[in-house]
């Protein structure tokens, strides 16, 4: 059980090193960091004596040493672009994807394990039929055409709806919150359904081929033979057991849901950290880039190991054997 | 294809007996069960007719839509089917530049599968190679692969062509950017998909390492490489297929999505992510068509594709027969 749970830690940490050895030699090898700081007319041994004072002609081991230790403390170096401290561009637009993320991840479990429990139990009904077609046909179509389709129609033709960015916000602190004001929660809908359809589908999809297994065993088939309820059987016994393996799934898909919160936040125009980093890419904004990697591995590492951990309270087959989904297997 | 070193022991032995197999296996199951499913020989034509014609497009196309002097900016915002200033007829309409659309969709269509083709191919050379090495030598070398692969597994591949894109774009001189666009998105969306090759090819060929066929092969004394390139891979091929078919839908929406997000191609080489992109501008202002070509083309593309894999994994899947 410790040595599991160590396992899961180290590999945790080992992930992270990696990344940040990325990180750091893009900051570090790609284009030039002096010349990013220093104006044109800068001679030779200003940018000798910059270069020196950034400790730029240290061993790398030492620069990456420092590199890891300022990353801890949250310091990421001056954006190229915006000239301002990119730990303070990703403070200031994070709220905005958390609350994003958060949202689309609760909408698209609750509505997927909804309609997977539906078409497993109805799989006969046209409903049941029709649900599955559209979730087929939205699988294949790409994100940002949702968006899109989304904007044509509340926000075009019926005019329900703002077409972009987060509406009014409130701050609580550092935090801003769009959630206490009626036009905040206006703009958030059609984020958060773009955002979180897919991973809807995948949820759905998981539900309903786990529910049909689990209402053909044995256990269930006895508990009818009982004469228990429909509804008891279903709920009570098929749905309960079909719950861990898709808790497990959702709570990794969390991670997926902020990196495809790039296109999203595109989309809507979102004041969020997936636009500032196209943004980023756009621009070869290194120091955003390299920022925002170390941000979502650290998300995703984090989600990882939270999944692992509840893998164990939920399942005691497992806590004698080998980690089970850190990089996803 | 094989140095004459190799083929000693075997002369053009092992090339006849890949083809054999192919036309054996199109002969029977494969085809009898594309024959038989509509949704199947749709799709496939769907597919082929859309490839011809953006093929094509430099010949069949009303106008070069990459040739900035064949534009009219006066036939701009010209409705579907409405006449330009030279008697052309735009059946999709022009955009705000007085590009005709359908051309501009055939063009846009040839850099998106161009770019979808190139990528697949890209991220399959290397994916089977890993896989292979990974598979056959196993050991430390396997280990080292397939953690890669597990780490960039559990990124979203958008995310991973998006950094590799920008890094590539942080390696490549600003003059040469846009020459290079299309070399540097190919190289990104391939290195976002190659992990789930090198995992189906690895696991394969540990089945395969073990069957007599290689053992025979190795008792003939014929190299590692040799072994791993003649005897494995034709026999890992098949689950690869499917794969490629299902990754050239996903790699036409990802260059459609970098497009649209506005790090793909540039505007001179517009692709349907692209065009998709200008068209947004005028949502609001009533030109729908200039969205909603680009839109279809690409959806039904996509949706063509992807049911064909779909429809090329269930048949090829024997738990499912």
């Amino acid at each position: 059980m410790i040595a599991y749970i160590l396992k899961s830690v180290a590999q945790a940490v080992l992930v992270l090193l990696v990344v940040s050895a990325l990180a750091f030699s893009m900051f570090r090898f790609l284009g030039d960091p002096v010349a990013n700081l220093v104006g044109q007319e800068a001679t030779q041994a200003d940018r000798r004596e910059l270069a020196e004072r950034l400790g730029l002609n240290d061993p790398i081991p030492l620069q990456f040493g420092r590199f890891v230790a300022d990353v801890a403390t949250g310091e990421f170096g001056m954006s190229y672009r915006h000239g301002r401290k990119v730990s303070a561009l990703i403070v200031e637009k994070l709220p905005a994807t958390v609350e994003l993320a958060v949202l689309s991840a609760l909408f698209a479990t609750s509505f997927g394990i909804v309609f997977g429990v539906y078409t497993a139990i109805r799989r006969n009904s046209w409903s049941a039929h029709a649900i599955m077609m559209i979730s087929l046909v939205g699988v294949s179509l790409p994100t940002f055409l949702i968006g899109i389709g989304l904007i044509y129609l509340f926000a075009v033709e019926l005019r329900w709806l703002p077409s972009f960015g987060r509406g009014e916000t409130v701050k609580l602190g550092w935090w801003s919150t769009g959630l206490l004001t009626s036009s905040g929660r206006q703009s958030l809908i059609m984020p958060v359904l773009t955002l979180g359809f897919f991973q809807l589908t995948l949820i759905m999809r998981l539900v309903r081929a786990q529910m049909l297994e689990t209402l053909r065993t044995d256990y269930v088939k006895f508990a009818r033979a009982r004469g228990l309820s429909e509804n008891r059987v279903n709920f009570r016994h098929a749905l309960r057991n079909t719950l861990v393996p898709v808790i497990t799934i959702a709570g990794l898909q969390l991670g997926a849901v902020i990196a495809f919160a790039i296109i999203t936040e595109s989309v809507f125009q979102w004041p969020g950290l997936g636009a500032l980093f196209v943004q980023a890419v756009q621009f070869v904004d290194i120091p955003v880039m390299a920022a925002y990697l170390l941000f979502v591995a650290v998300v995703f590492v984090v989600v990882n190991l939270i999944v692992d951990l509840t893998y164990v309270a939920l399942d005691p087959r497992l806590k004698s054997s080998t980690p089970v989904s850190v990089g996803g297997k | 294809m094989t140095t004459p070193a190799d083929t000693t022991p075997l002369p053009k032995q092992p090339p006849m007996r890949f083809a054999a197999r192919w036309s054996r296996a199109w002969d029977s199951d494969l085809s009898w069960n594309f024959r038989h499913s509509p949704v199947a020989v749709a799709a496939a034509v769907t597919a082929v007719l859309f490839m011809t014609l953006a093929l094509l497009a430099p010949w069949i196309a009303p106008q070069n839509a990459f040739d900035p002097g064949a534009v009219n900016l006066d036939d701009g915002f010209l409705r579907p089917m409405e006449k330009g200033a030279k008697g052309m007829t735009h059946v999709f309409g022009t955009d705000s530049q007085g590009r005709d659309l359908l051309s501009a969709i055939l063009y846009g269509s040839r850099v998106s599968l161009l770019v979808g083709f190139a990528s697949v191919g890209f991220s399959m050379a290397l994916g089977v190679t890993l896989g292979l090495i990974a598979g056959f030598v196993g050991g430390r070398i396997d280990a080292l692969i397939m953690r890669i692969a597990d780490i960039q597994l559990s990124f979203p591949a958008i995310l991973i062509a998006l950094l590799v894109f920008g890094v590539g774009r942080g390696l490549i001189h600003p003059t040469q950017h846009e020459r290079m666009a299309v070399m540097v998105l190919i190289i990104a969306i391939g290195l976002s998909h190659w992990a789930q090759y090198a995992r189906t090819v690895r696991g394969a060929t540990l089945v395969e390492k073990s069957k007599e066929y290689v053992q025979a092969a190795r008792v003939m004394g014929r190299s590692p490489a040799a072994i791993m390139r003649e005897h494995v891979l034709p026999n890992v091929l098949g689950p690869v297929l499917v794969i490629a078919t299902i990754n050239l839908a996903l790699a036409v929406i990802e260059e459609a999505t970098l497009s649209f997000l506005g790090v793909g191609v540039p505007p001179t080489q517009a692709s349907l992510g692209t065009l998709i992109r200008i068209g947004q501008q005028f949502l609001f202002s009533g030109e729908r068509w200039i969205l909603f070509f680009p839109a279809a083309a690409l959806i039904i593309l996509a949706l063509a594709i992807n049911l064909l894999g779909d429809w090329l994994r269930d048949a090829l899947n024997p738990r499912l027969k």
